[in-house]
């Protein structure tokens, strides 16, 4: 997030875009209730209709994956009337001029066509996000699991940047993050092209820098990414994969492909609180502790890095995931030892992060926890990014056409499929559904239907429902529902034994970010068995 | 009776909502919401108020398991990662260290997720490191 979860109150317009925020991000969602009672505007757009859609001043369902369109055709809007910040652009952006010959297209009426929203709507929308200001664009995974993923992030800076919402109180472009330490993972170099703080691998000064600390030659070759790492072990590319606290086996699109993938593997390590679906096929599980017992810090979505406590010891034989780690690089000959604990590994990592997360501390953190970036012992940490003008320089506009999802329903396949989250389960199931009163809220995986589907097909609620793709069938109960719209359906993905990413496709992701399209699969459907 | 409040992190979401950990005789018994934190401000999610009961689940993984002819066997610590490591040695020396993937975890701490890359870059020698933010 550009902004503060604090901040969101001060905003006089927000525009909830593919985040049903109330079932995945309830307390971020209390701040949007808080705001409206403050009198700010509220603008929800989303496929389906979700519960902070009942209290959104404008509420609009487009159709999946045409987010692109939908918003260049609000900012079409925006520049007709003039609502547009023109000194913030001049002074603080670049590529107006390319981005506006490309909105020129994108009429309310042509969008229309494109999204089924009605133009009215567009412009309205429009004309809130630019008169109510400041605004801030809250979004989820809604906008980023799509084949143009990148296209719909840079459609909503373009957006904000157009009505001078970057860098401003109340305002911003405000990502939620899914999981509790996605941003922390991110930033500590979990990923194959960047070292800590987004230090490139591709940067010869940056490999020499923590080739030095680390006492090794580094490759300066950027790795694959997930989505590439199946491929890799599909073609005998990758022959060892070693997985810590993740379910690719449930969460990674098109099952019996991966499954193939994995089977090829020499080696499959797991490291896991459970013995989950991707445990359970795997050489070797490795035991690790759980949040309650062990230290460390974590980075939520408003990049606030807060202390975790051990507060029990550790179940059985299990280890921090720290301290196993510290094992293997042992037994690997690279002797790791932090006789000082986690308190010990954040220093040495903060020493080698200058601009984010240089001045932070255990002593420091506290209870609250500091947000990055935090580039000295003395600096107050950073609530708002770019205040100051943008951190590349110029905010950059890009132009962007709408392109259509990778797959679109067609006589074979005519029904639309997203899959997402509900509110009493988390991701793949493995934490929540073990649980006895998560459990007790939903017990079992369903498919959303809409109630004239559902009369066609003579389906009634709670028959099981077989689902095809391209890449295969999964059987899941009917639940009839007007939330989706007709000629939609929705699956949640907590559920193995419904398993949601039977259906996805795993050839359709984003180029740049390689983010698999698990909001848009075309399917079919026929009733399998009354319940 | 030793009755505790141990402060920490939610690991749900993303939104890192400020949790006590009531631990009673060295058992944690519930979450309760952190009054002060700047995050939630005394409030929790369903899931949130929920968080104790995975950490004591029965289910919880307690040995390392090595599977041998398709059946797990517990062992000890030093057979485990002596077995992980032979082979992911025996796999390096065949094929280099590119053939090698690793997915650290955006349910760990930072601490570890710069371990886990340290582990990948340094000892490894690839830079194949990522982790389930797409998903």
């Amino acid at each position: 997030m550009t902004n503060s979860f604090d901040d969101l109150e001060s905003a006089g317009c927000i525009f909830a875009i593919g985040t049903n925020t109330t079932a995945c991000h309830p307390l971020i969602a209390t701040r949007i209730y808080r705001a409206k009672e403050r009198g700010a505007r509220v603008i929800v757009a989303d496929p389906r209709h979700t519960q902070l859609g009942d209290m959104a001043d404008l509420c609009v369902h487009h159709r999946l994956g045409s987010d692109v369109a939908l918003l260049n055709g609000m900012m079409h809007w925006i520049i007709e009337n003039g609502w547009h910040d023109k000194d913030y652009i001049a002074a603080r952006t670049e590529g107006f001029e390319e981005m506006a010959a490309v909105l020129a297209e994108y009429t309310p009426r042509r969008v229309e066509e494109i999204t089924g929203v009605p133009a009215a709507d567009i412009e309205k929308m429009a004309e809130l996000y630019a008169t109510c200001g400041p605004a801030a664009l809250l979004y989820a995974m809604g906008i980023t699991q799509h084949t143009t993923g990148v296209d719909n992030v840079k459609s909503c800076c373009n957006i904000a940047l157009l009505c001078g919402n970057v860098g401003v109180a109340g305002g911003g472009v405000n990502p939620l993050r899914g999981q509790n330490n996605v941003q922390g993972a991110c930033d500590m170099g979990g990923l194959p092209n960047v070292f800590t703080g987004y230090q490139p691998v591709s940067d010869p000064a940056v490999v020499e820098k923590f080739s030095k600390a680390w006492g090794r030659p580094l490759s300066s070759k950027p790795g694959m990414t997930i989505t590439d790492m199946i491929a890799a072990m599909l073609d005998g590319r990758i022959k060892a994969l070693y997985v810590i606290g993740e379910n690719p086996k449930l969460s990674d699109p098109d099952w019996n492909h991966l499954q193939h993938a994995l089977n090829r593997l020499d080696l499959l390590v797991v490291q896991e609180l459970f013995l989950s679906e991707t445990a359970q096929i795997a050489d070797v599980v490795l035991p690790a502790a759980s949040v309650a017992e062990k230290d460390g810090t974590f980075t939520n979505s408003e990049r606030r890095c807060s202390r975790i406590h051990k507060a029990i010891e550790p179940v059985g034989n299990a280890l921090a995931d720290w301290e196993i780690v510290c094992r293997l690089s042992t037994a690997m000959g690279y002797p790791m030892d932090y006789p000082g604990g986690p308190e010990q590994i954040f220093d040495e990592m903060a020493a080698l992060t200058p601009k984010s997360y240089a001045g932070m501390s255990y002593a420091r953190m506290g209870l609250d926890g500091l947000q990055w970036p935090c580039p000295s012992a003395d600096h107050p940490g950073t609530p708002i990014l770019h205040t100051r003008g943008c951190t590349r320089g110029p905010g950059k506009f890009h132009a962007i056409a709408y392109q259509d999802p990778a797959e679109m329903p067609d006589e074979e396949f005519p029904y639309f499929l997203t899959t997402g989250r509900m509110f009493a389960h988390f991701h793949t199931g493995t934490m929540t559904r073990i649980s006895r009163h998560l459990d007790a809220e939903q017990r079992t995986g369903y498919v959303t239907i809409h109630p004239d589907d559902a009369q066609r097909l003579e389906i009634a609620e709670g028959d099981l429902v077989a689902i095809t793709s391209r890449r295969g069938q999964m059987e899941a109960p009917a639940r009839i529902s007007a939330d989706v719209p007709p000629g939609n359906l929705f699956l949640p993905i907590h559920f193995g034994e419904n398993p949601a990413n039977m259906l996805t496709s795993a050839d359709a992701f984003d180029p740049l970010a390689k983010i698999p399209e698990f909001k848009v699969s075309a399917v079919r459907i026929a009733k399998a068995r009354a319940a | 009776m030793d009755l505790k409040f141990v402060p920490s992190i939610c690991s749900y979401c993303g939104t890192g909502c400020g949790v006590l950990f009531e631990v009673l005789d060295g058992e944690l018994v519930g979450t309760l919401p952190m009054k002060t934190h700047p995050v939630n401000h005394g409030k929790l999610c369903i899931k949130g108020w929920n968080l104790h009961e995975h950490v004591n689940s029965p289910l919880r993984l307690k040995h390392p398991l090595v599977k041998t002819f398709g059946r797990f066997t517990k062992v000890d610590w030093d057979k485990a990662i002596g077995v992980a490591t032979d082979r992911l040695k025996a796999v390096i020396a065949a094929h280099g260290p590119d053939s090698v993937g690793i997915l650290v975890s955006a349910k760990m701490t930072n601490e570890e997720n710069y371990l886990a890359q340290k582990f990948a870059r340094a000892v490894i020698g690839t830079n194949n490191v990522d982790h389930c933010a797409r998903l």
